[in-house]
């Protein structure tokens, strides 16, 4: 069975042969390293770690926005 | 990948400080980086009580707890902003982004004992961020933003807490001095700062995680295990604030540490250029009609947003519910 991937904003997931290290499965999916994390049960995973088939992936982004102006009188 | 600091396996890279650390010796990187922010800049001072700007999202859950990790009294304060379902929400949502992030902060305050405020802003003002954005016909970050500055800086003054501390990061930061700095916004540029002290009618406001960048503090929200809300704002997507964002991520792959010197070298050498001939806030201010709260006008920009929306003034803001215990 494939290793299930689930990516967010928006949210769907893919699934992908392994065995994979962290960095090809995101450059595969065309996900910039630095604007992510990736976490196997729970925790964060390297991007030398190499990922196996069965795994449950998350690729979650990092990146928020929604920001006013800088503070004073309103 | 091996920990710089015990050698043993590492679970992230932090490239901007050209090293990859274990768990353990993130959090610490964390803890370390968010003191250092507080004692340069004199954002707290012991004894302090202090009011974390809370909404749910990563950043300002994993300041509400790296500040009692470094020993501060803080209590937090969650504003519903009915974004989402609801009357004037976005009608497709089950369940609104408002009501998630409000779960999000409820769990995470109640697991950990710390004492939670609560504003509904359709409750206690009769209107929601997406009827604002409606009425004034600006982006809805811009009602968002005046709402939660002037309801956040009210909460503190009336219950007597002597700072506000928002989870603005590095990125947030370096975002908005860049976007400010594009278009010369010399009187804006000339507020951007860490803290920003108490006087006309303001409580002080700090930001102590201007050290860490979002990823950081995503990855530490991970570590600690703070279930946070990930889901981005649906009202936020596409905003020029994400462009300014990507574009300085870009410089910051090409070169690590580009947002950290673009900011504080901003902050070192440039900052106060500005605040000698900008027009900051310290001038004489009076207090508005409707509300009391500090303005340079008759009325201040909160009460006449709400006035545009409603077709009324305003009303005292209350503690709509508590959660956990104080500390």
């Amino acid at each position: 069975m494939p290793m299930r991937i689930l990516l967010r904003n928006p949210r769907r997931e893919v699934e992908i042969r392994g065995p994979r290290s962290v960095a090809g499965v995101l450059n595969e999916l065309s996900v910039e390293r630095s604007s992510v994390l990736v976490i196997r049960n729970g925790t964060l995973v390297p991007g030398d770690e190499m990922l196996a088939d069965e795994d449950e992936i998350e690729i979650r982004p990092v990146i928020s926005g929604g920001m006013g102006r800088p503070e004073g009188p309103t | 990948m091996k920990c710089r600091v015990c050698r043993g396996p590492a679970v992230i890279d932090v490239p901007r400080h050209n090293a990859n650390f274990c768990a353990e010796h993130f959090l610490r990187l964390c803890r370390d980086q968010t003191r250092k922010a507080i004692e340069a800049f004199d954002m707290i001072a012991p004894g302090d009580r202090v009011l974390v700007a809370v909404s749910g999202g990563k950043d300002s859950l994993a300041l509400w707890q790296l500040l009692h990790e470094l020993g501060h009294t803080a209590d937090g304060l969650y504003i519903g902003l009915g974004i989402g379902a609801g009357p004037k929400g976005r009608p497709n949502d089950e369940v609104g982004y408002s009501d998630v992030s409000g779960e999000h902060v409820r769990r995470f305050a109640a697991s950990k004992g710390f004492r939670l405020l609560e504003i509904d802003v359709r409750e206690e003002h009769g209107f929601d961020i997406p009827t604002a954005a409606a009425a004034t016909r600006r982006v809805p970050c811009s009602s968002c933003g005046l709402t939660k500055r002037h309801l956040f800086d009210r909460a503190a003054i009336d219950g007597g807490y002597d700072v506000v501390a928002t989870g603005h990061n590095l990125d947030d930061e370096a975002a908005v001095l860049f976007g400010n700095a594009l278009q010369w916004n010399t009187d804006y540029l000339a507020r951007q700062a860490p803290v920003l002290p108490a006087g006309n009618g303001f409580p002080r406001k700090v930001k102590p995680l201007v050290r860490l960048t979002e990823r950081e503090t995503a990855a530490y929200c991970v570590l600690s295990g703070i279930d946070y809300q990930v889901e981005e704002c649906p009202l936020a997507a596409g905003n020029r604030h994400l462009g300014y964002k990507d574009l300085l991520e870009q410089a910051e792959r090409r070169s690590p540490g580009t947002k950290h010197t673009f900011y504080f070298g901003f902050l070192d050498r440039a900052a106060e250029r500005f605040r000698s001939g900008g027009e900051g806030p310290g001038g004489e201010l009076g207090r508005c009609a409707g509300c009391g709260a500090p303005t340079s006008e008759e009325t201040c920009a909160f009460c006449r947003l709400q006035a545009r929306v409603t077709g009324v003034g305003d009303v005292p803001v209350r503690i709509t519910s508590t959660a956990g215990v104080g500390r």
